[in-house]
C-alpha cells in the first residue's frame, strides 16, 4: 500500500511528460536503481503507516456511533452528534481555556527562563562553576513526570509539605495546595522551568556560540558595557531561534502536556478548574466513560486546529522572518 | 585589553548568584526525596518532610528489596530500554540514511510523508482502537516498544547528521568496490558516532521514563515497568500493603510515605551515575544539531 502512496508521489512528479504507464515505468526504474536504500527505507515506511496513518484514518470514529464489538465497519454513522454532545456540556470551554492558557504561561515563562540561562551562563568566566551548574540545571529533565509528581507531592502536602512548613514559620495558615486550583497554573510553571529550561537553554547556549567573536570584540573597543552587549549583540541575533522555537511550540497551543498534568494532578477532582486540558479530558472519557465517540470528536478537533495552527503560524513567520520558518 | 568597569563586574556578579540560586533550585527536590527516604516513617508523620532527618533508616529501601515487585519491574524497565533503543536505532538510522542520500529520487516524497505525521494525528482515541483492539498488543511488553519505535523528530536530526557528511567518502569507496552495506556500516556510521550516541541516549531515556503506554494498555502486574509502578504506588497503598504484610509486630504503621520516596529514589537510580558519561555526549550532539538546523 506504501508503494502506492510514493507512486502517487512520482506520478504527479511526472504526470505532465509522461502518460500513466510511463510513470509506473519511471518508478520502478528507480526502485531498481537503488535497491539497497530503498529497502532499508521500506521498514519506517511500514511503521509511520501502521501507527500513524492508520490512526488518521480511525477519525471516522468520530462521526459514528462507535460500538467496539461491532468495530469501524459495522457501527452507525450519526453525523456531528459527537461533536454537538461535546460542545452541549459545559466543559469544553473550561478545557479549551486551560489547555491554551496554560500553554502560553509555559511557553512566555520556559523561553524567558532558558534564554535568561543561556545568556547568563556564557557570560561566566570560571569553567568549573559552568560545568557544575550545567549539569545540575539539565539533569531535571531526565526525570520521568510521575518521578516529579513524588517530589511534588514533598512541597505541597498539606501536612508536612515543606511550603506549609514554611508558612508554619511564618506564622502563616497552611494552605491545603491539594484542594486549591488557584495555584497551580503557577505550580505547573515553576514545575516546567525546573524540568526544561536547564537542557532547553542548550539550543540557545548554541546559537550564541555561534556568533561572530569578532563582533563583541569592537563592540568592547567602542567601550560598551557587558549590558549594553548582551542588549545589543546577543539578544537581536538570538532572536531567530526565539522565533522558530516559539512557533514550534505555538503549533502544539492545542496540546496539553499529558505526563506533566496527569502525572501530577491526576484523578483529583477539585483541580479541575484550572489545570484539566484537552489531552486528559479525553483520556477520562475515554478510559473512564468509555465514550470512544465523543474522545475521538475532542482529539480530532484538536487534531485539526493544531494542524491549522502550525501552517498559519509558519505562514506568518514566511512573511515576517524568513529565516524563521519551518517549511 | 579592555578594563572591566565596575557595573559590569556587579552584573557578573549577579550573573554568578542568579545561576547558584537556579541549580539549587533545581537541586533541592532531589535532595529534599533523598533525605526523607532515609528518615523513619513516625519523624515524616510527626514534622513533615525533611532535608535533615534526625535519625537515618533504612526500612523502607529494605521492605522494597524483600518483595520481588521491584526487581520485575526494573527486569521489565531494563528489557524494554535495551530491547527499544537497539531496535530504535536500526530502524532510525535504516530510513534516516535512505532519505539522506541525494542518489534517492523520492528521498522528498518519503520525508514528507514522515513530516506529515508530526503535524497531523489521528488522535488518542483511533491509536488506542487500533494498538488494544485490532493489533491485539493489550498486555503484551512489546507495546511498550513498538509503537514508539520511531520518533520522526530524532529521524530528521539525524538525516540532517548523515546528509552534512562529505559526499566524497562513499564515493571514493565505491570506486575502491565496496557495496552500499559496507559504506553504510563501516564509513557513514563510525563518523556518525556522536550523532548517534545522542539520538540513542534519547531513545533510551524515553523508553526507560516512558509509562503513558503501560497506563493504557498494560494490566498485568508482572509487566509493570519502574515509571508505572511509581505511578500506581502514589495513587493507592496495595503495593505498601502487599510489601508490610509479613511484619508481625503490633501496632505496626505501615511505611507508606517513605516507601513512595524511596521506590522513586530507586528508579532514578541507574540515571544519577550514567549521567555524568552520558552528558558529554549529547551536550555535543544537541549543539551539532541546533547549529545546523
Amino acid at each position: 500500500m506504501n508503494d502506492t502512496l510514493i507512486g502517487a508521489h512520482s506520478g504527479r512528479a511526472n504526470g505532465a511528460l509522461r502518460k500513466k504507464r510511463g510513470a509506473f515505468a519511471a518508478f520502478f526504474h528507480e526502485l531498481k536503481a537503488n535497491p539497497f536504500m530503498y529497502m532499508l527505507a521500506l521498514p519506517g515506511i511500514l511503521w509511520f503507516f501502521v501507527f500513524a496513518y492508520l490512526p488518521m484514518g480511525g477519525i471516522v470514529i468520530a462521526f459514528q456511533d462507535f460500538k467496539a464489538v461491532k468495530g469501524i465497519t459495522g457501527s452507525k454513522f450519526v453525523g456531528l452528534k459527537n461533536f454537538e454532545f461535546f460542545f452541549r456540556s459545559d466543559d469544553w470551554i473550561k478545557i479549551v481555556t486551560n489547555t491554551v492558557f496554560l500553554n502560553v504561561l509555559f511557553i512566555a515563562f520556559g523561553t524567558v527562563a532558558a534564554v535568561g540561562i543561556a545568556i547568563m551562563v556564557t557570560e561566566l568566566g570560571s569553567k568549573w562553576f559552568k560545568k557544575i551548574s550545567q549539569s545540575i540545571m539539565i539533569f531535571p529533565h531526565f526525570l520521568s513526570w510521575t518521578v516529579v509528581a513524588m517530589f511534588v507531592t514533598a512541597f505541597v502536602a498539606t501536612e508536612g509539605g515543606f511550603l506549609n512548613q514554611l508558612l508554619g514559620k511564618l506564622r502563616i495558615e497552611p494552605i491545603p495546595f491539594l484542594s486549591s486550583p488557584e495555584y497551580w497554573p503557577a505550580i505547573l510553571v515553576l514545575l516546567k522551568i525546573w524540568h526544561g529550561a536547564g537542557f532547553g537553554s542548550i539550543v540557545y547556549m548554541a546559537a550564541i556560540a555561534g556568533i561572530n567573536p569578532e563582533v563583541y570584540e569592537s563592540a568592547s573597543m567602542d567601550g560598551a558595557s557587558r549590558w549594553q552587549k548582551i542588549f545589543h549583540i546577543t539578544l537581536p541575533l538570538l532572536k531567530p531561534t526565539v522565533i522558530l522555537l516559539t512557533i514550534l511550540a505555538v503549533g502544539g497551543i492545542f496540546n496539553g502536556d499529558f505526563g506533566l498534568i496527569y502525572a501530577i494532578v491526576g484523578r483529583n477532582p477539585a483541580l479541575y478548574p484550572t489545570t484539566d486540558v484537552i489531552d486528559t479530558y479525553v483520556y477520562r472519557s475515554l478510559m473512564d466513560l468509555g465514550d470512544m465517540g465523543m474522545s475521538a470528536a475532542v482529539s480530532f478537533l484538536q487534531s485539526i486546529v493544531g494542524f491549522a495552527l502550525v501552517v498559519t503560524v509558519n505562514y506568518i513567520a514566511k512573511k515576517t522572518a524568513p529565516d524563521s520558518a519551518i517549511f | 585589553m579592555i578594563r572591566e568597569s565596575l557595573t559590569d563586574k556587579v552584573l557578573k556578579s549577579l550573573f554568578y548568584l542568579i545561576i547558584a540560586l537556579f541549580s539549587l533550585y533545581c537541586l533541592l527536590p532531589f535532595a529534599a526525596v533523598v533525605a526523607s527516604s532515609f528518615a523513619p516513617e513516625a519523624e515524616i508523620l510527626k514534622g513533615g518532610y525533611t532535608f535533615f532527618p534526625k535519625q537515618f533508616s533504612l526500612e523502607a529501601y529494605k521492605l522494597i528489596f524483600a518483595d520481588q515487585t521491584i526487581y520485575r519491574a526494573y527486569g521489565v524497565t531494563m528489557f524494554v530500554t535495551f530491547v527499544g533503543t537497539a531496535l530504535s536505532m536500526i530502524f532510525t538510522c535504516a530510513l534516516a540514511y535512505a532519505i539522506s542520500a541525494k542518489t534517492v529520487k523520492y528521498r522528498n516524497a518519503i520525508a514528507f510523508y514522515v513530516y506529515f505525521t508530526m503535524l497531523f494525528h489521528g488522535g488518542l482515541v483511533a491509536s488506542y482502537l487500533l494498538i488494544s483492539k485490532y493489533l491485539g498488543m493489550k498486555d503484551s511488553i512489546w507495546v511498550l516498544i513498538i509503537p514508539s519505535m520511531i520518533s520522526a523528530w530524532n529521524m530528521f536530526l539525524l538525516r540532517n547528521f548523515f546528509a552534512t557528511i562529505d559526499e566524497s567518502l562513499a564515493e571514493s569507496a565505491k570506486i575502491d568496490g565496496a557495496n552500499d552495506a559496507y559504506i553504510l556500516l563501516r564509513i557513514i556510521l563510525p563518523v556518525s558516532l556522536p550523532a548517534l550516541a545522542t539520538i540513542g541516549l534519547f531513545y533510551a531515556l524515553g523508553y526507560w521514563n516512558n509509562w503513558f503506554n503501560a497506563l493504557l494498555y498494560i494490566n498485568d502486574p508482572h509487566k509493570f515497568p519502574l515509571q508505572y509502578l511509581i505511578q500506581r504506588i502514589m495513587n493507592n497503598l496495595d503495593y505498601v500493603n502487599q510489601l508490610s504484610a509479613d511484619v508481625s509486630i503490633p501496632n505496626y504503621i505501615p511505611p507508606a510515605i517513605t516507601v513512595r520516596l524511596a521506590t522513586t529514589i530507586v528508579t532514578i537510580g541507574p540515571i544519577v551515575f550514567l549521567y555524568p558519561f552520558l552528558q558529554k555526549y549529547f551536550m555535543k550532539g544537541l549543539m551539532v544539531g541546533a547549529v545546523k538546523g
